[in-house]
């Protein structure tokens, strides 16, 4: 009962009118971000981080938190009216959204994502209020050996669960570990690899590869792809709005799975695009008749929308409560509550308690905002969708630009935008995650310091990965993580070759 | 957007990309253990030296980036289409005025160098008239600027025009 409690104290913080702006501003400029491509919630937040360091740190993750909410909102929009995701999660969205949008039901598969969203997010929420606490008191007894682990267990799950290839996805999380050790080492204070450059001495600022590889590069890719715009538009009525409420009380089984599909991929740092993905499939392979999937079935924008916000929504429970983010946007968010010197995980909980539960609230009222303001909004932003690529693109480079420069105030920082954005297209077209990269570059000095820390307390063995049971299950899990596709293909292949004899 | 989505250039493999990638990772690789090297990667008086994590991190870069190379080679005679050469002309005919802009953020200012951008674009994708193009294009650095420098008072990188202005 103590959650309800602390939850109700969050309550007090998050419901002051300059934090219901925050919120509100927080909303519509996720949704813009959503909308617009080439800007997504990992380099949205990222972009607008560095006008929050004046703010206190509550008002100033409730406005980053809402524009999380309010990118994941968004992306439903452009796949549903015109086909286009938004955002990677809503690429799932598209294969049935925009046929019932061609179908002139484009309010019911709206009414039906946002509402989906809704759900998802909110079952998330309250997995975050009563779990969050026990997970942090949990924590509280892990050392930097068990903090090792975890961070271990992480990125082997990166490589054992992501699509590409095993060797791209080490190779990325690698290179975002070799950035992160740029610059002055915190422990001895000795200078690593900047090769005599002052500009290195800071190292590798995250925020700066975010903005680059996802916002630069994602334009980079879409003037390759040359999308022209041809949407749907929309209006929502409530008439509408009631009747497929109506229709989805009927789906609350699909709900449930796909909520749950989201939270254990946001939990595990699968994150909200590929959770969308598997829910999509679950919810046609245990369909009666799975041929409608594609045509414009509801179920098929209900179960990618409810996972992808589960998933976005509870990629922050393992972020809050061990400082280990479970998305590239929880990561940014991670970022930024160092900068403001709350240092996350276990103690956070015990510290910064009003900050935590103002949060906490902030999200159930943030996602209802974002509910409210999206069914209510929808035309204009179908308007905003119709501003061609000629004027978007320049806009959101020169967006970019400004940010990356107002995070050290840095024209050293614009260039290397630059080529983090080539080097974002790059590896997109050849099919290198950038998730794990961005991780690696946030959780590099964390990890370090941590496995050093261990190091010192065994004298150099590794054997402490396996000192006591906790340890020694999460180094156990996490070398199984990374070996889990090796493990899949000899379990296919013999299972492939009695059948083949056969 | 003028350009038509359909792609009428022929294609351009993939393993040029892919092994230039990789060998760059190679080098990357190899930096981190050479400078782990000199810093020592064993151990002090007082605990493990600087370069005892990063060396590791170098050594698994260096072994995923060569499986990757290898990977690469052996499928050598198998390539698959990286893009279409219309397409990569395309994406060449963006990354050159960002490029540019970025040079000229830092010899004229943001607000200057976001207007020529803007204005470039429409004219050259949208094919706009004088006066939309004048008003986004002045209007978007407007903006940045009232919001920027006046609201949070974050200042942007300025040139001699700002100067000239007074700021």
């Amino acid at each position: 009962m103590q959650e309800l409690f602390d939850l109700a104290n969050g309550f007090a913080v998050a419901l002051t009118l300059p934090n219901l702006g925050f919120m509100l501003i927080g909303i519509v400029l996720g949704v813009l971000i959503g909308v617009l491509p080439g800007l997504g919630g990992a380099n949205g937040v990222a972009i607008l981080l560095p006008l929050t360091f004046s703010m206190n740190p509550t008002s100033a993750i409730i406005m980053l938190s809402c524009i999380y909410w309010g990118a994941l909102f968004g992306g439903a929009i452009t796949s549903i009216l015109f086909n286009i995701p938004g955002e990677p999660w809503s690429v799932a969205t598209t294969f049935d959204g925009f046929p019932m949008a061609q179908q002139g039901k484009a309010a019911q598969a709206l009414t039906a994502a946002f509402t989906s969203s809704f759900v998802g997010a909110l079952f998330a929420v309250l997995l975050i209020t009563f779990l969050a606490p026990l997970l942090a008191k949990f924590a509280l007894k892990f050392g930097p050996a068990e903090f090792f682990a975890v961070q271990l267990l992480t990125f082997c799950s990166f490589v054992g669960m992501s699509k590409e290839p095993p060797a791209k996805t080490i190779a990325a999380m690698m290179l975002g570990f070799a950035l992160a050790a740029v610059g002055m080492d915190t422990v001895t204070g000795q200078l690593r690899m900047t090769w005599g450059f002052p500009e290195l001495l800071k190292g590798f600022d995250f925020l700066i590869a975010v903005i680059g590889l996802f916002g630069i590069g994602e334009i980079l890719l879409t003037m390759e792809e040359g999308l022209a715009f041809k949407g749907k538009s929309a209006r929502i009525s409530l008439g509408v709005v009631l009747q497929t409420w109506g229709e989805l009380f009927r789906h609350w089984r699909l709900f449930i799975r796909s909520t749950l599909i989201g939270c254990w991929m946001g939990i595990t740092p699968g994150g909200a695009t590929p959770a969308s993905f598997m829910s999509y499939g679950m919810a046609r392979r245990m369909a009666k008749d799975p041929k409608g999937f594609g045509q414009g079935r509801i179920e098929g924008v209900v179960a990618p929308e409810t996972a992808a916000h589960a998933a976005g929504t509870s990629a922050l429970l393992p972020m809050l409560t061990l400082g280990i983010p479970g998305s590239p946007t929880a990561a940014v968010l991670l970022g930024g509550l160092l900068i403001w010197g709350l240092q996350p995980g276990p103690m956070l909980f015990v510290e910064q308690k009003d900050f935590v539960w103002g949060l906490i609230a902030s999200m159930y009222l943030g996602n209802l905002v974002g509910l409210i303001v999206v069914l209510t909004t929808v035309p204009w932003w179908a308007a905003i969708l119709r501003i061609p690529f000629a004027v978007i693109a320049p806009v959101i480079i020169a967006i970019c630009a400004v940010g990356a420069y107002t995070v050290h105030s840095s024209m050293f920082d614009v260039w290397m935008m630059l080529v983090f954005g080539v080097f974002g297209y790059l590896f997109k077209k050849l099919k290198y995650p950038l998730a794990p990269l961005v991780l690696a570059l946030v959780l590099g000095d964390m990890a370090e310091s941590s496995f050093r820390q261990a190091m010192l307390l065994s004298q150099g063995s590794l054997g402490i990965f396996w000192a006591n049971p906790l340890v020694g299950s999460l180094t156990a899990l996490a070398l199984l993580m990374l070996f889990w596709p090796l493990l899949g293909a000899v379990m296919g292949r013999l299972r492939g070759r009695p059948a083949a004899a056969a | 957007m003028s350009d038509s989505s359909e792609s009428n250039g022929r294609p351009v493999g993939t393993r040029g990309f892919e092994l230039t990638v990789a060998v760059f990772l190679q080098v990357v690789a190899v930096l981190v253990i050479v400078d782990s090297l000199r810093v020592g990667i064993d151990w002090a008086d007082d605990g493990p030296r600087a370069g005892y994590f990063p060396f590791y991190i170098g050594l698994l870069l260096l072994g995923a980036a060569s499986w990757v190379v290898f990977d690469c080679l052996r499928g050598w005679s198998k390539d698959k289409a990286f893009a279409q050469s219309d397409e990569l002309m395309r994406v060449v005919a963006m990354a050159v005025p960002i490029t540019v802009y970025v040079l000229a953020v830092g010899l004229i200012g943001i607000y200057v160098a976001s207007a020529v951008l803007i204005a470039y674009f429409m004219v050259r994708y949208g094919k706009y008239r004088i006066v939309p193009v004048l008003g986004v294009s002045l209007g978007v650095p407007l903006i940045l600027f009232l919001v920027f420098e006046r609201w949070f008072l974050v200042p942007l990188p300025k040139g001699p025009l700002e100067a000239l202005l007074g700021f």
